[in-house]
């Protein structure tokens, strides 16, 4: 199939733009999207072409995320810029009260068909309230779909299967992502959500990841397999609903679990994982399983202090260190 | 502006029913046969009377906590209202709501709402679906109390509105109190229409206990949100002559000054208009009230007799597909 190079941000703009061109109800709207293409350039892709329906905002962030329960409701599909993860907090009851419950507590009336995206995680030096990854406490409330790709060939998919499916769901999309190149099959695709895909496959010790920290844990399995150790790295690609079956199945195989993720350490989204794999497959388990995440601290400004707080591939070989393989 | 007989009859009949069905719901939460709690409409008929009557079955409204007259000025069924009071499987939320979160999304009732200024935002939304991708006539109006308009939702909203020329008519209920809270405290100015000029739209203030004052006030407002004149802020004065709840011991207001304030209330107020235009008397006032006392009678042996969900189905309707659930 022939397929051609793009980045992780304009392979947004591509299904986003497909499906613009089949549903005229889709729109989309934000902070800094329309003029400036979005605060990383990641809507340039799409300006000039729905101009109507690509819509700059105030930054009034209740009614950003409470105007999107109203707008499926009176018939549409919008896709809502969030503008920093960190910035979501100061919308966050038009989310977990309104759009997160309203399907719910209507007795299942109406669908909503709900996108809330935007950039979360680090770059470089942007502290402590530009810097977050919050997936988890999405992946904690029912009521949404949480969607964090790490390719432009995975975001594209999700992005299909999210503009044509029901219900609310949220994307994230790590700032260090969207530059980022990679190969897109040019017929159209979707990837349905709940279905991890198998970064790399091996027999030692699975790893569970996604986003950025799918990369970092490639780096560290090339350099492993140097010295003989075979990781397998699982993108869960989607964390509600989280595909159980791949990981579990490769823990049987490996008998060893590290759960990688940027976000914090305690209580983030691998202690659930950690939980079902211990509940489920229990006496496949040669080791304890392991967790690479944020220090639990805000990130700090200061370079070096920010590479302490914060996990990459290091941290993954030394965590590995830890199994007795 | 010449209003027919019938109509004023009609609206009258319309008060009435809300009133009836507000008196049955705080007989039966006292009888602790509803669970949770319940806000009263009661001494607020006026306004979503006199403003809903004007809208179409396809126009959209928010509302909130204290939402039940809303509702019902809307056309919901007392059946399936009371029901969902109740929990009961056939409400209008399938029990899943109850009172302070009832809606019903094909009557246009984007939602009772359990947060204080949660409809302003959803109006907002909804207002820009309409005008900016869908292109049609709807206007949408966001019901919400004099608390709300201390809220960022509010200001958020109303500048949002202004800034897109939404066709959203903003409906303050100054009822006097913010849960337990009087606004002369608690709000800056006297008149929340005068917020508008903040905002760049239209401000007006009517006495929200007189039918007649919000119906014609109503109507131009209506009218002119239609044809584009863009968004209004439409305060309507009124008192809250019930509780917060159903059972709020109320130590924060003497009980003379809620006798005081039930002289002036809507429905015995429109009485005496129509009395004095000959437009109703003794006995069809009677016969009017029974009428809807039987209705609200019925509605109540309806959600008796319904069937409570089963424990299970609290399983469903987060999700329309039977992805995401992760039990």
């Amino acid at each position: 199939m022939a397929k051609s190079e793009m980045t992780y941000a304009d392979a947004i703009c591509r299904a986003i733009e497909e499906e613009m061109a089949k549903d005229p109800t889709i729109f989309t709207y934000g902070e800094d999207i329309a003029q400036q293409g979005g605060i990383f350039g990641q809507y340039k892709g799409l300006l000039g072409k729905y101009d109507d329906r690509v819509i700059d905002t105030p930054i009034s962030e209740e009614v950003i995320f409470g105007s999107a329960v109203g707008a499926a409701l009176a018939g549409t599909r919008p896709i809502v810029e969030f503008h920093f993860a960190d910035f979501l907090f100061t919308g966050m009851s038009a989310i977990t009260n309104q759009i997160m419950k309203i399907r719910y507590m209507s007795g299942g009336q109406r669908d909503l068909p709900i996108i809330l995206r935007g950039p979360d995680g680090r770059s470089n030096n942007a502290a402590a309230q530009h810097s977050q990854s919050i997936e988890s406490i999405f992946m904690h409330l029912p009521g949404i779909k949480v969607v964090i790709p790490s390719t432009p060939a995975d975001v594209y998919g999700l992005y299909k299967t999210a503009l044509n499916q029901p219900d609310p769901v949220i994307v994230f999309e790590h700032k260090q992502m969207y530059g980022r190149k990679g190969m897109v099959d040019d017929e159209e695709y979707r990837i349905p959500f709940g279905k991890a895909d198998i970064k790399r496959a091996g027999t030692d010790i699975t790893v569970v990841t996604t986003s950025r920290m799918v990369h970092e844990s490639m780096q560290a399995a090339a350099e492993l397999a140097n010295s003989g150790i075979s990781l397998e790295v699982i993108d869960l690609r989607t964390l509600v609903p989280w595909d159980r079956e791949t990981v579990i199945n490769s823990v049987k195989k490996t008998g060893r679990l590290l759960i990688v993720h940027e976000t914090w350490k305690r209580a983030g989204w691998g202690a659930e994982i950690a939980s079902v794999v211990q509940e489920e497959a229990f006496d496949y388990l040669d080791d304890p399983i392991y967790r690479v995440g944020a220090k639990n601290v805000p990130n700090s400004f200061s370079p070096e202090q920010e590479n302490f707080i914060m996990p990459d591939k290091e941290n993954v070989l030394a965590e590995v260190k830890k199994f007795l393989l | 502006m010449d209003i027919t007989k019938e109509k004023l009859i009609e609206l009258y009949e319309k008060m009435v029913l809300i009133r009836s069905f507000e008196m049955k719901a705080e007989e039966k939460f006292y009888n602790n046969e509803i669970p949770g709690f319940i806000h009263l409409y009661i001494g607020e008929e006026a306004i979503a009377t006199g403003i809903i009557d004007h809208l179409r079955k396809d126009d959209l409204i928010t509302s909130t906590h204290r939402g039940h007259g809303h509702m019902l000025a809307k056309g919901a069924d007392p059946k399936l209202m009371m029901a969902e009071l109740y929990g009961k499987r056939t409400g209008y939320c399938k029990g899943k709501g109850g009172s302070m979160h009832i809606m019903n999304f094909d009557l246009g009732v984007l939602g009772a709402n359990g947060e204080v200024a949660g409809g302003l935002p959803i109006a907002a939304g909804a207002g820009m679906a309409i005008k900016m991708i869908k292109k049609t006539d709807q206007v949408v109006v966001a019901f919400f109390g004099d608390g709300a308009s201390n809220r960022g939702a509010f200001h958020e909203a109303l500048n949002w509105a202004s800034i897109y020329n939404l066709p959203i008519i903003f409906v303050v209920e100054y009822n006097q109190y913010a849960s337990t809270v009087n606004s002369n405290f608690a709000t800056s100015v006297d008149n929340i229409a005068d917020r508008a000029k903040g905002y760049d739209i239209k401000g007006i203030t009517v006495d929200g206990n007189d039918l007649l004052e919000v119906y014609e006030t109503a109507a131009e407002v209506i009218s002119a949100v239609r044809n584009g004149s863009g968004p209004v802020l439409l305060e309507c004065k009124t008192y809250r002559l019930k509780g917060h709840f159903v059972g709020d011991p109320q130590e924060y207001r003497e009980d003379a000054e809620v006798e005081k304030k039930w002289k002036d209330e809507p429905i015995s107020k429109f009485e005496r208009y129509l009395m004095e235009k000959d437009y109703l008397d003794d006995e069809t006032k009677n016969e009017i009230w029974s009428k809807y006392t039987k209705v609200i009678d019925e509605a109540l042996e309806y959600a008796r007799n319904d069937s409570f969900p089963t424990a299970k189905e609290a399983l469903t309707d987060l999700f329309a597909d039977d992805t995401g659930y992760d039990y």
